[in-house]
């Protein structure tokens, strides 16, 4: 695993998200209403929309394709629908984000 | 009955209705409600006149049948009128009881039954002075609830030890009393009414241990009896009620009866449960179709007094053969009692907290030998077996034959099989289709989770209330309370209007967004984050995550340059799809989200903006050629379409509206199945509204007909504006107007003309702030940061 800086807290709207490319694909990093910084794969276990671009509520996101609403603490559909995706490990500084990348990945290169 | 006789043989009978009520048929067993004002009258009318003249019924209102002739098959009414008959209903209903004391007929003193009852209570408590009612069953002590509400001081007079004893056992009528108490509501039991004293208009009671209780009001409900006076009179066999057979037949085979007249198999009966049963067996009857036969049931108790909630059904006396369970916690104010024989339920009582009636009810029902849930049975379904404590699991863990809807008899499996057969979404769809919860209402939360079991995703609150899991506010409160108490944020609407969650969620916050917007269109400020990616970013999102961007084309006419300026910028971003779109507009798909910014500032350079493709607001307003081309051109519709988008684009409003002018009444623009249409005439503009061409397929319905385009456009403007005040987000105009009624909407836009102009007024107002063109606008800048990633983790840099 390696740290990742990816940039300040401000870059990111409150109860909104930005997304960060790359090698082991498009991660979604979210900030809430209460200023908490949480990032997971950007692709909805359901039909793989872009969790980045839903509405962002509470500790979750509502994905913009189907309207599947997923927990960002722990990655799983919440409600009646049954999937995760995974979740990155973030860690924020001094106001600065860092996401914890595969090193597996990143090493094979 | 009738619905389902209709249902059943729509043409065979000519119907003729009397009705001693001076006014169409209403939900008697919701009079309650109206009494304390948490319902208007308009909300328990069954069947507005609108029905019974589309199914040809004849409807004499405020005829009272005096006689019947047999021999000629004839009735007449105590106005004159006779009408012979084939086959004859009676359903005379009951009388109310009156107690033959002094004073009986003083003014002031009341029954409870019908809504000439109800009005002049209304009457009464508008005097805030002191009311008794006599009588403390069902009727007595909502009619004391509803009394208690509307600002009266009431005392409840009851002859027996404790309240409702034919329903309650002794421990949950006095928990009753207690909770009667605690509404300011004082209760005498063990009183006997001597007299009713007062000169020339109720001034009290006088009890026969001498004492006086004062009152200006005196309600009596102490009982009904079956009304059976003109079927005695035509000699019909009677006895406590009207007798008849197990298919309601009475002593003459041509006259039939249904109701709380009466008496079937020795049983007369006043809930409402077997009353709908009976009107099953009726129709059955005289559409000769199957054989249906009623058959005795015991019908559950429920009290409809907000906050005090109870259910009994059954036989819970004491008896050497009969067991009991009973669980009491004082405190959260719980009472249940379930009377067991032969390891069997036969009777439950539970006050304070009835969610598991129900289910008793149906194990009760079924005799379900209850031995091996004894240890746990009282405790309710949730405790049994699975043992989740979410009510939806509950709700999924009935059987399909379980009874969801007591007053109507509708099983958990006709709810769920009329949702998925007939695409049911709403809660009002579900009870005009199956009647669950359409009576006294107990079990519409049963339904809802019913309704979200069945649907999942596909449920939208928004046609039911409230407006989301935030919130038990429904859409039509909160677009009232944001102008009542003149919320102008979300912050502030969520904490005035105390929102269960801490920022809204993806349902009520686009919502909210949306009616802040509408009303207060020069002081809000748009909140970003609550809206849709696509209004985010004025493209539409695909399955992809590529988009795909319209430009707008007024009136769906377009020229070689733009046509040319579409061309560069397909070839120059590579774009996969061009489409002409139902619109007439063109359509170019799989966009990268990033070269979005970019396609828009080609477009703009060429004279486009945005079509609006993606919005909740004017998407398009389609047109054909009009008198400029068309042999048959009535009218300028292409300009007048023209001119429409021109004045309306930008406008947000609840749900999408499209509109379409046509030249002609051989309508090439299809106008007649659009959110707004017009049809050109030689005479001017029909203007129509509420079509639908979607998920429902509806044709429109006319506002009017106007002579001149100025006209034509300030009547749509207007329409759309008041539309934009009152509908509940995400409903299309045809589905407000149901709502509201279609004849509401032409009074207020064609016959109103100041309110017209209004309506036209604000609309303009809000079109400065709402017509700027986002494309434009973000291809100066704004909101970059949505067009563009955080970061880019690439190789390099990891490695360093």
């Amino acid at each position: 695993m390696i740290w990742f800086d990816i940039g300040t807290i401000d870059d990111v709207p409150r109860r909104g998200a930005r997304c960060v490319a790359t090698p082991q694909g498009r991660i979604g990093v979210f900030r809430t209403q209460d200023n908490r910084i949480f990032a997971m794969e950007d692709h909805c276990p359901h039909k793989g929309g872009p969790l980045s671009q839903g509405i962002v509520h509470g500790a979750s996101v509502t994905c913009p394709l189907h309207n599947w609403v997923i927990s960002l603490e722990t990655g799983t559909a919440l409600g009646a629908d049954e999937g995760s995706v995974k979740t990155i490990p973030v860690k924020v500084e001094d106001g600065r984000i860092s996401l914890a990348l595969a090193s597996t990945l990143l090493a094979a290169e | 009955m009738l619905e389902h006789l209709l249902e059943a043989v729509p043409e065979r009978y000519q119907v003729t209705i009397f009705n001693a009520e001076p006014r169409v048929n209403y939900d008697r067993i919701m009079l309650s409600p109206v009494l304390s004002g948490e319902k208007a009258f308009e909300e328990i009318v069954i069947h507005g006149d609108g029905w019974y003249i589309r199914h040809g019924i004849v409807l004499y209102k405020g005829h009272k049948i005096v006689s019947i002739d047999r021999e000629a098959k004839t009735v007449t009414s105590d106005r004159g009128v006779t009408e012979p008959y084939d086959r004859l209903v009676i359903a005379t209903g009951s009388v109310p009881f009156i107690i033959p004391v002094p004073g009986k007929d003083l003014p002031g003193v009341l029954s409870y039954r019908d809504l000439d009852d109800v009005s002049a209570m209304l009457l009464a408590a508008q005097s805030r002075d002191r009311a008794v009612v006599i009588g403390g069953g069902l009727l007595g002590l909502e009619a004391a609830a509803g009394l208690k509400e509307r600002g009266m001081e009431v005392t409840v007079l009851h002859v027996m030890p404790t309240l409702m004893e034919r329903q309650l056992d002794p421990a949950a009528g006095y928990l009753l009393q207690k909770a009667v108490e605690e509404r300011g509501i004082a209760v005498r039991t063990k009183a006997n009414t001597r007299a009713i004293v007062g000169d020339g208009r109720v001034e009290g009671i006088e009890l026969d241990t001498g004492e006086v209780i004062p009152a200006s009001l005196v309600v009596m409900a102490v009982g009904i009896r079956p009304n059976v006076w003109l079927a005695k009179e035509a000699g019909l066999e009677v006895n406590r009620g009207i007798v008849t057979d197990d298919r309601m037949q009475t002593s003459d085979p041509d006259i039939f009866a249904l109701g709380e007249c009466v008496e079937v198999g020795g049983h007369v009966y006043g809930l409402v449960a077997p009353l709908y049963e009976m009107a099953r067996v009726l129709a059955a009857k005289l559409a000769d179709r199957e054989d249906r036969r009623f058959v005795h049931s015991d019908t559950p108790t429920k009290l409809k007094v907000t906050g005090i909630d109870l259910y009994s059904t059954g036989d819970f006396a004491d008896g050497d053969d009969r067991e009991e369970i009973v669980l009491r916690d004082a405190s959260a104010g719980i009472y249940r009692r379930v009377v067991l024989q032969d390891n069997r339920i036969i009777g439950t009582v539970l006050f304070g907290e009835t969610g598991d009636g129900a289910w008793f009810n149906d194990l009760k029902k079924k005799a379900t030998d209850i031995s091996e849930m004894r240890d746990t049975l009282i405790f309710g379904q949730a405790f049994q077996g699975s043992g989740s404590p979410d009510p939806l699991a509950a709700v999924a863990a009935l059987a399909d034959d379980a009874e969801i809807c007591g007053c109507n008899g509708v099983c958990k499996g006709k709810i769920v099989s009329a949702i998925a057969e007939k695409g049911l979404t709403s809660l009002d769809e579900v009870r005009a289709h199956t009647k669950a919860s359409a009576s006294c209402g107990t079990c519409t939360g049963l339904v809802e989770q019913l309704m979200a079991l069945t649907l999942g995703d596909n449920y939208n609150p928004a046609a039911a209330q409230p407006v989301c899991s935030c919130t038990d506010l429904g859409h039509d409160d909160v677009r009232r309370l944001i102008r009542a108490k003149r919320l102008k944020t979300i912050p502030a609407v969520m904490q005035e209007l105390e929102w269960k969650t801490s920022c809204g969620c993806a349902k009520c916050r686009p919502a909210l967004n949306y009616y802040l917007v509408c009303d207060w269109p020069d002081e809000y400020a748009d909140d970003y984050q609550s809206r849709f990616i696509n209004e985010r970013v004025h493209a539409n999102i695909q399955k992809d995550g590529t988009y795909s961007v319209v430009p707008r084309m007024w009136g769906g006419v377009t020229s070689a340059a733009e046509l040319r300026a579409i061309a560069d910028v397909v070839d120059k971003f590579e774009i996969p799809t061009v489409k002409v779109t139902g619109g007439q507009r063109i359509d170019m798909l799989g966009i990268r989200k990033e070269d979005l910014p970019s396609v828009w500032a080609d477009l703009g350079k060429a004279g486009f903006v945005s079509g609006h493709a993606y919005a909740k607001g004017l998407r398009t307003v389609k047109t054909c050629v009009g008198a400029d081309w068309c042999r048959f051109g009535t009218q300028d519709s292409t300009g007048l379409g023209i001119r429409i988008e021109k004045f309306m684009w930008g406008s947000w409003t609840p749900a999408k509206v499209k509109m379409a002018v046509s030249g002609c009444p051989r309508n090439c623009a299809e106008a007649t199945c659009k959110d707004v249409g017009v049809v050109c005439v030689d005479s001017g503009y029909e203007i129509h509204f509420a079509g639908a061409a979607g998920l429902d397929i509806k044709g429109t319905e006319v506002l009017g007909l106007v002579r001149t385009e100025d006209e034509a456009l300030e009547a749509i403007v207007a329409l759309v504006q008041m539309y934009r005040e009152q509908a509940r987000y995400l409903d299309r105009i045809y589905k407000w107007a149901n709502r509201v009624g279609l004849d509401e909407i032409r009074r207020q836009i064609m016959a109103d003309p100041e309110r017209r102009r209004a309506y036209f007024d604000r609309f303009v107002f809000s079109q400065q702030f709402a017509q700027v063109d986002p494309w434009s606008e973000r291809v100066s800048g704004q909101d970059k940061h949505e067009f563009r990633p955080m970061a880019v983790a690439d190789f390099q840099q990891a490695a360093e």
